[in-house]
């Protein structure tokens, strides 16, 4: 007779009259599978901790996004945003399907152009860009989204010196009666700066200009901000027409549509309250489609959606090293991906579920990363199975900005492997070695004996 | 390790303990192990029993036993000696 799996034996307090704040019985399924293959067998393959993305979710994720514009609005172009993820197989992903970049920084301009994107397929925003980087991209017909005054004198200079014109938008900042506030990037629309700075774009022949930019914030959950953006920057439009006789080629409306994940300590799940892509897209077309802009001069509609198209293509793959009671009583796990590989987990209570079946008791827990640093906390407090050192887990929904603000800290970083459209397994990034870390340093003379 | 005759342990894993009021829940491993605890078996023979039922080495067992032990202790369902 075979065996059964041996569950650790566990027992938990129950405490009448107060209901614990996770609630009852939230089942924590087991995640077995990811595109169909074992997660077990990946993690035995690949090594452990080890990001897996799947290629078919991203697609669908990227065709569902166009498809809530396009039914509603003739010209929509998506332009991927480098910070979300830049992995060159994921943007080219992106690319495939028809997405521009969008960048914020010389190096990830750089990074684009390797991956094939041509100049005027490039929207350059931020707010740093150097006197190199604004000539490189108008030589080469990017779109510079310009974001303060600073920016644009220089530009004006760049251009007049080396006698090029360029590409540009200005980036907007505005009320759209949500808090925070973001007015530290662009020009002000309450104000009027945005106004001044359009006319003095329209003034210099060397600067054309193409359109108008805003991103509200991240993790937006109301589709009203954004009908309020798109009208202001249709007018702002609308005002050019009237004033210039010049008729901008696009609206960009920036990123910040929230994904599914549960923002830490709110109360309800994102799976519950995030809103559709077509909440998203009948807010801002029917802005723009019912501004004063002409019809038959209707702007492109550009979006720079991130984390909303990667998060849950991306998961983190692990193992329990250790579990631990706390002093209060509580468990603790040790896993082996810390706050180094998942820097969202500050933002985001992250779900997890272990990759076997259990009997359904779960315990409430702290799940520490491997890391010897207090910050350390994958999720401070969640009711889970209780799972023995060296089984695994599945933490889903990380695709968005792990890869790209996560930290070289205390030790290397894993694989990243993407399964393609057949199931077929990649490596994206090969696991750091000491040598990747150390190769850049280097040793004075004097400390070299 | 002496456990607390006193406390009720019902099949599907509710634990009541009449002298402190306070109840618990149990998972299929912890029913079996506190049932018999309960009936009077030592440790060598729980540790038996486990290892012939559940795919389980020695070390891990005994790891998790004395786990579970201290959480009992902890609850004062079981008392040392
Ligand atoms: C200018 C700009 N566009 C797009 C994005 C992507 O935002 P999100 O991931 O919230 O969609 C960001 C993120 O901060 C941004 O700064």
């Amino acid at each position: 007779m075979e065996k059964k799996i041996f569950e650790r034996p566990t027992i938990t307090r129950l405490t009448p009259g107060m209901p614990s704040k996770h609630g009852v019985g939230t089942a924590v399924a087991p995640v077995q599978f990811i595109d169909g293959l074992k997660v077990d067998d990946l993690l035995e393959k690949y090594g452990s901790p080890l990001y897996i993305f799947s290629e078919s979710v991203i697609r669908k994720n990227i065709q569902d996004l166009k498809q809530a514009f396009t039914v509603r609005y003739p010209k929509v172009q998506v332009a991927w945003s480098y910070k979300t993820n830049y992995l060159d197989a994921i943007c080219r992903i992106f690319h495939q399907e028809g997405s521009w970049a969008e960048v914020v920084s010389g190096f990830e301009y750089e990074k684009a152009r390797l991956n094939g994107v041509q100049g005027e397929h490039i929207i350059f925003n931020g707010p740093g860009k150097t006197e190199a980087e604004l000539l490189k991209a108008a030589q080469e017909g990017a779109y510079i989204h310009i974001d303060h005054f600073d920016e644009l004198f220089l530009l004006a200079r760049v251009c007049q010196k080396n006698d090029v014109t360029a590409r540009v938008a200005i980036r907007v900042n505005m009320d759209v009666g949500i808090y925070p506030k973001w007015d530290r990037f662009g020009f002000n629309y309450e104000n009027g700066e945005a106004w001044d700075a359009i006319n003095r774009i329209m003034a210099n022949p060397q600067l054309k200009l193409m359109g108008l930019h805003t991103h509200i914030g991240t993790y937006i959950m109301t589709a009203d901000a954004y009908r309020i953006a798109a009208s202001k920057l249709s007018e702002l439009a609308a005002s050019i027409a009237q004033k210039f006789n010049h008729f901008i080629a696009y609206i960009d409306m920036g990123g910040g549509f929230a994904s599914r994940n549960t923002l830490r300590g709110a109360y309800l799940s994102g799976e519950d309250t995030a809103l559709s892509f077509d909440d998203y897209a009948d807010a801002i077309t029917s802005a723009v489609i019912n501004s004063q802009i002409k019809p038959d001069k209707l702007p492109t509609i550009i979006l720079e959606t991130g984390r909303a198209i990667i998060d849950d293509a991306g998961n983190i793959a692990g193992t329990v090293i250790a579990n631990k009671r706390l002093t209060d009583g509580r468990r603790a796990l040790i896993v082996d991906v810390g706050v180094n590989l998942l820097f969202t987990s500050f933002w985001y209570d992250h779900k997890i579920n272990p990759t076997q079946p259990h009997s359904g008791l779960l315990e409430e827990t702290v799940i520490y990363g491997p890391l010897c640093m207090n910050i350390d906390v994958i999720r401070p407090s969640l009711m889970f199975p209780p799972l023995k050192v060296g089984e695994h887990f599945v933490i889903s929904r990380t695709g968005a900005y792990n890869n790209t603000q996560w930290m070289q800290f205390i030790t290397t970083r894993p694989n990243i492997i993407l399964i393609d459209t057949d199931r077929q397994t990649h490596v994206i990034r090969k696991a750091e070695t000491i040598d990747n870390i150390v190769s850049n340093e280097s040793v004075p003379d004097h400390l070299s004996k | 390790m002496k456990i607390n005759q006193s406390i009720a342990i019902s099949e599907n894993g509710f634990v009541f303990n009449p002298i402190t009021g306070d109840s618990f829940t149990l998972n299929n491993t912890g029913i079996q192990i506190l049932t018999m605890l309960k009936s009077g078996k030592t440790i060598d023979d729980i540790k038996e029993v486990i290892a012939e039922e559940y795919d389980v080495d020695d070390l891990v067992l005994e790891r998790y036993l004395q786990d579970f032990f201290s959480d009992l202790k902890l609850n004062s369902l079981i008392t040392e000696g």
